[in-house]
């Protein structure tokens, strides 16, 4: 009986909490699909009395270019996280597995670099992007998170523990060292390399300072910068039509953590900084 | 011999060759994007440079002077204290909660984890437009029920008193999906035969098993999330941005927005400048416990 009391007791804290965290999400979805006149009714209604989904979606994309939004943060995440790879890996190769002058100091900059948070190099950033003439482009949304001193720190970790014998062995048959680090070591390392992508993604669809900072034109605009344009235009007013924007800025990441939940979790315990 | 010899160094000449190689791309967006912004931070901060002016001069250590006079940076400053003050406790200790609640369910546990989760992976900005018609001081969801409860609305954004900690509910309400994933590993990570010494020893309520193992076993786990909490904690922007702007009267203004408020709005860039280096001292010290701390932690 007492288990039971105790039992019944953490579920109803844990659902209280869930109700708390779902909050935003469900008057989000329910607020979509409501007209204009019931979202902020007095008393709460799941599914509204008139069906208004349509309306409130076809406003919401016929007055912002979600969709071009959407397609933005696309080519800002994959930019950046193809070359953060490109880049870090063989750069973790080298300071894991190969002995070259500088190999300490490096490190230390790698160490030195992950104290650093990324606003603090925006001023400057800033100030040699406007004089290069170059704001208000993909490249420079991207180009401050090319180097990902992070991603060159966990994989340094991983391919540390990569067996030395098997490298030998490759370089005794005669192969590279490009392509031991392409075709021998990356595909070992695949779980450390998964979960870097995820926090990279998460870390760039979601930020809204850079993109504030260096996007003025609203074809450029990441998601988060898109969705802010949205609700301060004259649309704003149109919760129903907001409500529907704010879905479709939020699906593609949420739907994507329900479809891959084990490796969002597996990464952030792997990575475990935001 | 000498063939062995001779074989040791062209593999340390390629191992040379291809180290500089594999690194030299890495090293020189490190300088360009990293070394260099901040060497060049430095700099501007003794100077009165403002962006398109064609000259300007050594000011010495004026901008540090005034803004320690600054109202605004020192407003800022405090209420980003206040807002880590709240953020950083509520975040850790509330995902620690959650995380060992979630720990002992089954059958439920994957279902409670995604709803808590879920926060993390949400845009923000989008998530910050919904609270904000959630809390709206007459309309809002949440003051309606607070009415039909019988209490009295309130206006969690607009009046000054709450501007910080209704930023800081919702601050810890993206967290703590975070911390509680990080918890749960750890919790995970602890010996069951621990927890039947103490049984044994007749500590079988709750609070003694979480006194006696839960809590000294997670140590090195609640310090990493509590680091790593506040220095997300100290880099508030995004809700600021859009649900208040720094108000209602500045009191809702913290350091990132007033250092994107003074370099990329009125472009004062030798102050923001000097801002971020402020900015980058109050991080310094966690920053650097982040990175000692990764540096064990991160083993496979």
């Amino acid at each position: 009986m007492r288990r039971l009391v105790s039992l019944a007791l953490v579920h109803a804290v844990l659902i209280g909490g869930a109700v708390f965290m779902l909050l935003p999400f469900v008057f989000m979805l329910t607020s979509a699909i409501k007209p204009p006149g019931e979202i902020f009714e007095a008393t709460f209604r799941l599914w509204p009395r008139q069906f208004y989904g349509w309306q409130n979606f076809e406003s919401a994309l016929s007055t912002a270019p979600l969709l071009r939004f959407l397609l933005n943060g696309l080519i800002v995440c994959g930019g950046i996280l193809v070359v953060q790879l490109l880049v870090a890996i063989p750069c973790a190769y080298a300071l894991a597995k190969l002995r070259f002058p500088g190999r300490p100091i490096l490190f230390s900059l790698v160490l030195l670099g992950l104290c650093i948070p990324v606003q603090a190099p925006s001023l400057p950033l800033y100030i040699a992007f406007a004089e290069l003439g170059i704001l208000n482009t993909y490249l420079s949304m991207m180009m401050p998170f090319f180097l990902s001193v992070f991603a060159i720190f966990l994989f340094r970790q991983f391919f540390k523990s990569y067996p030395d014998e098997i490298i030998q062995a490759a370089r005794l048959d005669g192969v590279g060292e490009f392509e031991i680090v392409w075709r021998i070591v990356v595909p070992s390392a695949w779980p450390a390399i998964a979960a870097f992508s995820i926090f990279s993604v998460v870390a760039h669809w979601n930020d809204l300072y850079w993109p504030l900072i260096v996007v003025s034109d609203t074809k450029l605009a990441t998601p988060p910068l898109g969705m802010m344009y949205f609700a301060d235009s004259e649309l704003g007013s149109n919760y129903g039509a907001l409500a529907a924007g704010a879905t479709i800025i939020t699906a593609p990441l949420v739907i994507a953590f329900l479809i891959a939940r084990r490796h969002f979790i597996a990464g952030i315990t792997m990575t475990g900084i935001k | 011999m000498n063939a062995v010899a001779a074989q040791i160094t062209r593999q340390q000449w390629i191992e040379r060759f291809a180290g500089l190689g594999f690194a030299a791309p890495a090293f020189i967006l490190l300088v360009l994007t990293n070394l260099a912004p901040l060497a060049a931070l430095a700099s501007l901060s003794f100077t009165n440079y403002e962006l398109g002016a064609l000259n300007f001069s050594f000011v010495g250590l004026k901008n540090f002077s005034t803004a320690l006079h600054d109202p605004v940076i020192r407003r800022s400053v405090t209420n980003t204290l206040l807002y880590v003050a709240i953020v950083v406790p509520g975040g850790v200790l509330i995902s620690l909660f959650v995380a060992i609640l979630i720990h002992q369910r089954k059958r439920t546990r994957s279902l409670y984890e995604v709803i808590y989760f879920l926060p993390v992976t949400s845009t923000l900005i989008a998530m910050a437009t919904m609270w904000q018609f959630l809390l709206h001081p007459t309309l809002g969801l949440i003051n309606q029920t607070l009415k039909g409860l019988g209490f009295a609305g309130t206006a969690f954004l607009s009046e000054p008193r709450l501007a910080i900690p209704t930023l800081a509910a919702i601050g810890i309400w993206q967290l703590v999906g975070f911390n509680m994933v990080l918890f749960l590993a750890g919790l995970s990570a602890i010996p069951r035969d621990l927890y039947e010494a103490v049984d044994i020893d007749g500590a079988s309520h709750p609070i003694d098993r979480f006194l006696k193992v839960t809590w000294p076993m997670l140590g090195p786990t609640t310090m990493f999330v509590t680091v790593t909490t506040f220095i997300t904690a100290f880099k508030i922007f995004d809700t600021v941005a859009v649900m208040t702007r720094g108000g209602p009267g500045g009191a809702s203004e913290v350091l990132l927005y007033a250092i994107y408020l003074e370099g990329f709005q009125y472009f004062h860039m030798s102050y923001a400048a000097t801002l971020t280096l402020v900015f980058l001292a109050f991080t310094l010290v966690f920053s650097v416990l982040q990175t000692f701390i990764l540096d064990r932690r991160v083993h496979y």
